[in-house]
């Protein structure tokens, strides 16, 4: 099954790596991976799409948590969550039968974002069946699909955040650390 | 001691030193005195700066013998153990000794120099992206472009290295941040406190049901692995095992954390374990994993794993929960905490286990018969006796370093080990080549007691130039080759699962004795049961190192064997008709 990971890393040079040789070495496919700045100075938010069995969750976020970088690993797989994806796809269109693609791009509700004599570029968000059913409809039309450029899942939960992120960071390490002794098995390191 | 060592580093006021120096000033406030190394272009300033300091520097003949030397000094003595390496192929030939230390969680910095910053990534002399190279077989690894950033890094990968699950680290110093300077100040150069892992947790609710479970059990088995070692849980286990009276089955790196003279321990369990424990885990209707991975080694096939029994898993890693085996109470902390907080849980009144045992002891019925050392001397050699007699002869008492094959599962078998830290051998990686440079590093570690290498002829030559090692720094090791003619384990493989077909396993080696002696140290042939004890004893007493050269049978085999595919209890074992009757 395809597990969606949400990870908090440091935003250092190497964490992509790091990240990316784990999934390698734990032999697990990654579907896709997106990375980018997040609400939190100095960290980066990684969406992990990957390809393992329902029992490997507890493992693939265990072995995150020990990379050095990794500061919150969440598995919002099952979770209620927002899900959106861009996708920017070329088709191949003259004037003579371009208006048939207009017409997918106004049902889908994507966008013409550029106007070419021999091709044209949509612009699609939303979740990935909406894409995936935009590209099969247009595959299946006159015009051929050049080029599909897609970024990856992006996804948050609704409601409920990853708090324990936001604790450790605006309160400091060592509001985590009260948290975690009123948890009945930490001692304090020396 | 490092705290002294600590102290001192941190009284001193904060002064300017090059890159260099910060390297050695760190090493020393972290209590390091012996390194393994050898010297290269992009770590020559590190090794300029190394007279002015206090720490004991060992030259080697091949990198990976760097390695393995500060992976033995670890394993002996408890400590992190450091190697030193130039850039490029000093860096790689790291990579084999890295990998040892980390599928056996062995705590070990690793320092290497790399080019200069300003050229990085051009491909220039002696340039390799080490740090790409061990991503998968570190803990974590630096890459240091400057001066300022070195004690840090180096302070954090000691705290990296031993905390937790231990395992190696590398730090990678770009020779113009060895050059350049910056003001050293070792206490500010402590690293954040260990953020433990969130998933580590143990809950009132898990000890409770480990409790019970072991109240109820009828059939239970402790389980006893490395991290029995490595926590320094030995007593723990140990009070649970004779309060609940459980008996104790070993993993091949737990051997030695339970004595083997203990009346519960059952010995080792696994591929070549003894049959009985194999018997009693597939029958066992309780196993307490203590500091163990169900290794496939130690498993068989995992669909036919201990199906009767409930599993309690206790283990610092949350990776290694339900990795390999499905367990029922998963108890992820460190060992002793854990057991600390389980065993006033446990009554001394609670379990007669008396039945148990006694079922036990009934199927080890036949075993001692076929067992080799009990056969009469029939004129060959084995491994086995050579092995007897080395464990006989010094009282059970050495450090035992063993290479990787068919000896090192006859040492398991034959060596009985009464305390932690004397038996090391490479399990997890199982690297030939691992026995003479491990051994110089744990008799570093451990100048006063009696060090020896058994290793086979093959895994020997993989590393015999560190012999040039032992002669340079003058010390005393007893080395035993159980030489064959074969790569043995490969041949017994061929044997039983290949129709004999010994492709590539037959063993051309040189005389080992002349090869020792034209290293400077002293030797001896063996051909016969009757030599063997003289020498041994010739060696224990020559004053410099040793080397036996034990010519032993050439197709003997390892039994009881779980071959591949097969479940725990579907052993081969040692065929009844007995190749070494009487004639």
């Amino acid at each position: 099954m395809l597990h969606t990971f949400v990870a908090y890393v440091d935003d250092l040079p190497g964490v992509l790596t790091r990240v990316a040789s784990l999934f390698r070495r734990l032999n697990i496919n990654i579907h896709s991976l997106t990375v980018g700045r997040s609400e939190q100075a100095g960290l980066s938010r990684m969406t992990v799409v990957c390809e393992a069995s329902f029992e490997a969750s507890h493992r693939i976020r265990a072995s995150l948590y020990k990379l050095e970088n990794v500061v919150n690993v969440d598995d919002i797989t099952q979770a209620p969550s927002v899900t959106r994806e861009l996708a920017l796809i070329k088709v191949a269109a003259t004037p003579r039968n371009r208006s048939q693609v207009f017409e997918l791009v106004e049902v889908f509700r994507a966008r013409i974002v550029d106007l070419a004599p021999e091709s044209l570029t949509i612009e699609m968000t939303g979740v990935e069946s909406k894409i995936e059913g935009l590209i099969q409809v247009l595959n299946e039309g006159e015009g051929r699909v050049l080029e599909i450029c897609r970024s990856g899942k992006l996804t948050m939960r609704r409601g409920h955040h990853t708090s324990g992120v936001l604790k450790a960071m605006s309160t400091g390490e060592d509001e985590l650390v009260q948290e975690l002794v009123e948890d009945s098995a930490f001692v304090e390191p020396e | 001691m490092g705290n002294d060592a600590n102290t001192q580093a941190s009284t001193n006021p904060p002064t300017r030193l090059t890159g260099a120096e910060i390297v050695w000033a760190t090493l020393v406030g972290e209590g390091v005195t012996d390194v393994f190394g050898y010297p290269g272009g992009a770590i020559l300033p590190v090794y300029d700066a190394l007279r002015k300091f206090p720490i004991h520097h060992t030259l080697v003949r091949h990198e990976q013998g760097a390695a393995h030397m500060a992976d033995g000094y670890s394993r002996a003595s408890g400590k992190v153990g450091v190697c030193i390496a130039t850039s490029g192929p000093g860096a790689t030939n790291l990579v084999t000794g890295i990998a040892t230390a980390m599928l056996d969680s062995i705590p070990i910095v690793c320092i290497t120099g790399n080019v200069s910053s300003k050229v990085l990534g051009t491909d220039a002399f002696q340039e390799v992206d080490i740090t790409g190279i061990t991503l998968p077989v570190t803990k974590h690894n630096f890459l240091i472009n400057k001066t300022e950033d070195i004690a840090a890094a180096i302070r954090y990968a000691f705290q990296i290295a031993k905390s937790a699950r231990p395992g190696p680290v590398l730090v990678d110093i770009t020779k113009d941040a060895q050059q350049g300077t910056a003001i050293f100040d070792f206490e500010a150069a402590k690293p954040r406190p260990v953020r433990l892992h969130p998933m580590r947790k143990f809950e009132v609710s898990g000890l409770e049901q480990a409790a019970e479970l072991i109240r109820n059990a009828k059939r239970p088995v402790i389980l006893a692995g490395h991290g029995i070692i490595e926590s320094g849980a030995m007593e723990q286990v140990r009070t649970l095992a004779e309060r609940a009276q459980i008996p104790i089955a070993m993993t091949l790196l737990g051997l030695g954390a339970i004595p083997a003279s203990h009346p519960l321990n059952l010995g080792m369990m696994g591929m070549h374990g003894e049959s009985w424990v194999n018997h009693a885990i597939q029958d066992a209707d309780l196993l307490i994993a203590c500091g163990m991975r169900f290794d496939d080694r130690v498993t068989g096939t995992t669909a036919t794993y201990a199906t009767k029994a409930k599993k309690i898993h206790i283990d610092v890693d949350p990776a290694e929960i339900n990795k390999l085996i499905k367990v029922d109470v998963p108890l992820i902390g460190d060992l002793l905490e854990v057991l600390e907080a389980l065993l006033p849980r446990i009554s001394g009144r609670g379990r007669d286990g008396a039945a148990w045992l006694n079922t036990i002891e009934s199927i080890k019925g036949d075993s001692a018969v076929r067992d080799i050392k009990n056969l009469p001397d029939n004129g060959h050699l084995y491994a086995a006796h050579v092995i007897h007699d080395i464990w006989r002869i010094t009282g059970g008492k050495a450090i035992v370093v063993t290479d990787v094959g068919q000896h090192q599962m006859w040492e398991a078998q034959y060596y009985h080990h009464e305390q932690p830290r004397t038996l090391i051998t490479s399990g997890g990686l199982g690297t030939m080549g691992f026995s003479l440079p491990a051994a110089i590093g744990a008799k570093f570690a451990c100048p006063d007691k009696e060090v020896w290498v058994i290793a086979g002829d093959g895994g020997f030559q993989m590393t015999s130039a560190e012999l040039s090692t032992i002669a340079q720094e003058g010390i005393k090791i007893n080395i035993a080759i159980i030489n064959n003619g074969y790569l043995g384990m490969v041949r017994q493989w061929q044997e039983f699962f290949y129709e004999r077909n010994y492709e590539a396993t037959p063993l051309v080696s040189p005389d080992f004795v002349k090869l020792a002696e034209a290293h400077g140290i002293q030797g001896l042939t063996v051909r016969t049961r009757a030599e063997l004890a003289n020498a041994v004893n010739t060696a224990r007493s020559a004053p410099g190192a040793f080397l036996l050269n034990f010519k032993v049978e050439k197709e003997e085999s390892v039994y009881p064997m779980v071959s591949a595919g097969s479940a725990l209890h579907e052993m081969i074992r040692r065929p009844g008709k007995d190749p070494l009757e009487e004639s």
